[in-house]
């Protein structure tokens, strides 16, 4: 029940964004987030953006992942 | 599909698990890990995880599907709602075929009931707006990253000044059944995969207390197979090391400290209260009321009707399961006379239940026995 989809924001009027993943759209409440614009990445869980995706910490995590992957190959 | 393929890779995949496996072969003993989340239950039985995890480390189901630690008795109020004149029951999917004591929504459905299956509870308002000569029942059941949405649906229909919008309520939150699990000497539990979005409405730091009481690792963790094998990976990493503190392997979405705007809409709207968990009991605080000043919107306190008296099923061990105490190839009814098609409890019925999705993935048919 807790699944929430990243979905990325094309367009806001008032508090609600349209929002879109792989060609699909719908609409979402931005009730519950601050300073969202149209570009950002949220994730939409029963018709809400629950909570921005930080693109930075994304990264991070990515890039840790990745950095622990060429240590492994260099390793072998 | 950004912020869900990349967390797909399998070469990541086979890395992590190298790391983790060599992590743990040094070891001297066993682990064994709760995901508490009924998404996690359904990531970590969607990518075959557990059977690539080292022997050492047994990854247990906790209490974290909804729908399976709703009472049977709010089914039946729930049933017993459907069965009002001009009433619509406005539900997500899953607790539609939910068995209560004698019925289920299904069942109330083909007999005539108005029950709606909704992806929002803004859509439950819409149906309000839409029938104005009908009773709106939205069902009102699940954690923090659920109930900010019904909180805003509230909020919506107050604005709206609609008198026909009603919430049966049944939500409950994290962490309290955790640290009742921590705390029950039958139940070995070495580390917590806390839940994703939960955390992203409460906070990281919502774990801390319970780490300093139980000096159990909790670690925060995304959906995706990459985030729940670091998960794994930070959990055991600690173990080895001998620590226990609240580590976020989610970052991109959970902070320290939550969502607090959704909190603030969260307990405009509601305040906490004693709950009843299916298979647990009742735990001081771990649910959620609707306040005082929304009481228009309450169901139970509105709309007044007699429910029946709660059967529990015989033989289901629903209980037993959601504590993480036994798997559902333990149950004598699984695969035998419990079936998706034919649930006897709601770990079979819930699209995240620990039963559905052992049936579903573990290679399971009608028949095939569960023991």
């Amino acid at each position: 029940m807790c699944l929430g989809v990243p979905m990325q924001v094309k367009a806001i009027e008032n508090d609600m964004a349209t929002c879109e993943i792989d060609g699909v759209q719908r609409e979402a409440s931005l009730m519950m987030i601050e300073d969202v614009k149209v570009g950002d990445y949220v994730l939409i869980h029963a018709g809400f953006a629950i909570e921005k995706i930080d693109e930075d910490e994304a990264h991070l995590t990515l890039k840790a992942l990745r950095e622990a992957l060429d240590m492994g190959l260099a390793a072998e | 599909m950004k912020h869900q393929q990349e967390y797909r890779d399998p070469e990541l995949a086979k890395l992590q698990l190298q790391a983790l496996h060599q992590m743990v072969s040094e070891f001297d003993g066993a682990m064994t890990f709760m995901e508490v989340c009924g998404t996690h239950t359904m990531a970590i039985y969607q990518n075959g995880i557990r059977s690539l995890l080292p022997d050492k480390i047994r990854l247990i189901s906790g209490p974290g599907c909804p729908v399976c630690v709703t009472p049977v008795g709010y089914v039946d109020h729930a049933v017993a709602l459907s069965r009002r004149p001009n009433t619509i029951v406005a539900t997500f999917g899953d607790m539609v075929r939910v068995p209560g004591s004698s019925s289920s929504l299904l069942k109330e459905q083909a007999l005539g009931a108005t029950i709606k299956i909704v992806y929002s509870p803004l859509d439950a308002v819409k149906l309000a707006e839409k029938h104005p000569e009908s009773d709106i029942v939205f069902l009102g059941v699940g954690f923090e990253t659920t109930v900010p949405t019904v909180a805003g649906a509230v909020l919506t229909a107050a604005q709206n000044q609609l008198d026909n919008f009603y919430v049966l309520c049944s939500h409950k939150t994290m962490p309290g059944p955790m640290a009742a699990l921590a705390g029950d000497p039958e139940l070995q539990v070495d580390g917590y995969l806390c839940p994703a979005h939960v955390s992203a409405i409460i906070g990281a730091n919502a774990y801390q207390p319970l780490v300093d009481a139980y000096k159990v690792p909790c670690v925060v963790t995304g959906f995706e197979p990459l985030d729940v094998l670091q998960g794994v990976l930070m959990l055991a990493k600690q173990v080895v090391a001998g620590e226990a503190q609240v580590e976020t392997q989610y970052r991109r979405v959970v902070k320290p400290e939550g969502n607090l705007k959704a909190r603030e809409i969260l307990y405009r709207v509601f305040e906490p209260c004693d709950s009843r968990w299916r298979g647990i009991g009742d735990i001081p605080d771990s649910g959620l009321q609707l306040r005082s000043e929304f009481c228009r919107f309450d169901a139970a306190l509105q709309l007044p009707v007699d429910v029946e008296d709660t059967i529990e099923r015989k033989g289901c061990l629903c209980g037993e399961i959601l504590k993480g105490k036994i798997r559902p190839t333990d149950c004598p009814l699984f695969c035998t006379v419990c079936t998706p098609e034919d649930p006897v409890g709601a770990c079979m019925v819930s699209s995240e239940g620990t039963c559905a999705a052992e049936y579903k993935y573990g290679g399971w048919s009608i028949g095939a026995g569960g023991w």
